[in-house]
């Protein structure tokens, strides 16, 4: 639940606020998960360990277009871009994103519908200069194209 | 007040989606001011719905960013559909919003 | 010592190459999507909301152009109150509203006005934003026409200019010359028009680094720390002063905030 620190306390209109837009959440259709989270994949503290998790070596291929800044202006927020054309690798049906030097590599796993368009854009933390990786699942195969993104100290050390 | 922004066009038979999430993604691993361990409070679960259908569901980790950002395009979509985005955290908080295709 | 430190600053302010796009890919990749859209948002609602003793909102509070007129109002501060008899920023302004329409005590308020780790943002951080995007577009036009204005941005100027602390620095020691950086971040030139305004224009700003919006005057705070200054007060002659500084070197730019900064 958001907070915003406010030295008076917070006032009951806002609570009641927040409660509202809860309940209104809570009754949506539920969740239409056919997959289970790969939990073990997102646990695992190392590049080639995250990967068996997801289900082998995955082997580079070009069809994957990968697009992350070389360098960041801070860590915590880079930006990067995927996208697959289906006449270069068709049937993608996952596509995962994994930042080599975080403590857990993994940070996230689309699952894409049919008519959806393999193009996923979002936005991951990078602790330490290093490579990302998009992984991509097609046809129960692992590809992936990795690229190295160089995170920055800003100013006076902050 | 909604905690998703959602922004959705289509174009020569594509709808592109742009969502911003209010969220602060906590790690776990960071501590406050006095020390204290910040308790882990990131999205889990993510989805897009065009109408009923979900186009793209995921499951993210607390490497996304604070105040995520999420960008997918589908294929067909008309202006004034409807697109919605949904979460659930790990705390079993949730969050939804919606628009109308432009 | 002095000698050290100016040597050292010497080494780290490395001149930018004159094409310095280092970081234009990221903002390309970032795109119009900032977080701090939800913060205005968040500062609209306070601003609305009947809150302390007198349960009333801050709908009458005076910004200069008259009881809850906010548009264009952040663009012409700092500037002088009669009911205060004093010139003041934005957040001393709303402070002041805070205790006199909402009876909320000054000492509760300057207790934490600014976010710490881990908090998602303060109701000053989230009013300012709100007010900073009520005054998106409008020409930086702080008030200099009554004396005490013009002797804050005198002060200022003194300021800006004074070295001191461990470090032997000022605000000119990073801010006065044109297309330095430390590391990677470019340091604006305060003393330069164009920079000045571009650099004034954009605060409020969300943070990357932090995931939160901050404030002018938190950033001058947070100057003062880097400095090893000693801290810098809410509100005091020496914020406002340095804020009329760099509003009126900004003056006839345009407002750009809230920004998106690291």
């Amino acid at each position: 639940m958001m907070k915003l620190t406010d030295s008076t306390g917070l006032s009951r209109r806002r609570i009641l606020g927040w409660s509202a837009m809860l309940g209104a959440a809570m009754s949506l259709p539920t969740r239409v998960w056919a997959w289970v989270r790969p939990e073990a994949a997102f646990v695992a503290t190392g590049l080639d360990q995250a990967l068996a998790e997801l289900g082998g070596t995955p082997t580079v291929h070009d069809g994957i277009q990968f697009t992350t800044p070389d360098i960041a202006e801070n860590g915590a927020v880079v930006p990067i871009r995927i996208e697959v054309d289906p006449a270069a690798l068709p049937n993608v049906s996952k596509v995962s994103v994994l930042v080599e030097m975080n403590p857990n590599p993994m940070a996230a796993v689309f699952d894409i519908a049919p008519d959806t368009e393999v193009y996923i854009e979002t936005r991951v933390k990078v602790a330490q200069t290093c490579n990302l990786y998009a992984v991509v699942e097609a046809d129960g195969q692992l590809f992936m194209q990795s690229r190295e993104t160089k995170v920055t100290l800003g100013g006076c050390g902050g | 007040m909604s905690r998703i922004k959602i922004r959705a066009q289509q174009a020569d038979g594509v709808t592109e989606v742009k969502a911003l999430m209010r969220h602060p993604m906590e790690t776990g691993m960071r501590k406050d001011q006095s020390g204290e361990a910040i308790p882990a409070h990131f999205i889990t679960e993510v989805a897009v719905f065009h109408g009923e259908r979900a186009v793209m569901q995921g499951y993210w980790g607390a490497a996304v960013s604070a105040n995520p950002f999420l960008g997918v395009r589908f294929k067909g979509g008309a202006a004034g559909d409807t697109v919605k985005v949904t979460w659930v955290d790990n705390q079993g908080g949730t969050g939804e919003g919606e628009t109308t295709i432009r | 010592m002095i000698k050290k430190w100016a040597w050292l600053i010497g080494i780290l302010a490395m001149p930018v190459l004159s094409d310095d796009g280092i970081f234009d890919e990221y903002r390309d990749l970032m795109g119009d999507d900032n977080p701090a859209i939800f913060v205005i948002d968040e500062g609209e609602a306070l601003w609305f909301e009947a809150q302390g003793p007198l349960d009333t909102s801050l709908e009458r509070c005076d910004l200069g152009l008259g009881p809850g007129v906010t548009a264009g109002a952040y663009a012409r501060f700092p500037r002088y109150f009669e009911d205060t008899d004093s010139v003041m920023d934005i957040e001393s302004r709303l402070l002041h509203c805070m205790q006199t329409l909402q009876g909320r005590e000054r000492a509760v308020l300057l207790a934490k006005p600014y976010s710490l780790r881990g908090d998602l943002g303060t109701e000053l951080e989230a009013l300012v934003t709100w007010l900073a995007a009520e005054s998106e577009g409008a020409v930086i036009a702080p008030e200099q026409a009554h004396p005490a204005e013009r002797e804050m941005y005198a002060l200022g100027e003194e300021i800006f200019f004074y070295r001191a602390g461990p470090h032997d620095f000022s605000c000119a020691t990073c801010h006065e010359q044109s297309n330095m950086r430390i590391r990677l971040q470019a340091l604006p030139n305060l003393t330069n028009h164009d920079a000045a305004a571009e650099a004034f224009g954009s605060w409020p700003a969300y943070r990357i680094s932090e995931g939160l919006v901050r404030t002018m005057g938190w950033r001058l705070q947070d100057c003062f720390r880097q400095q090893r200054w000693p801290g810098l007060r809410l509100g005091s002659d020496v914020s406002v002063a340095l804020q009329t500084y760099m509003a009126v070197n900004a003056a006839g730019g345009v407002m750009t905030a809230p920004g998106l900064k690291r």
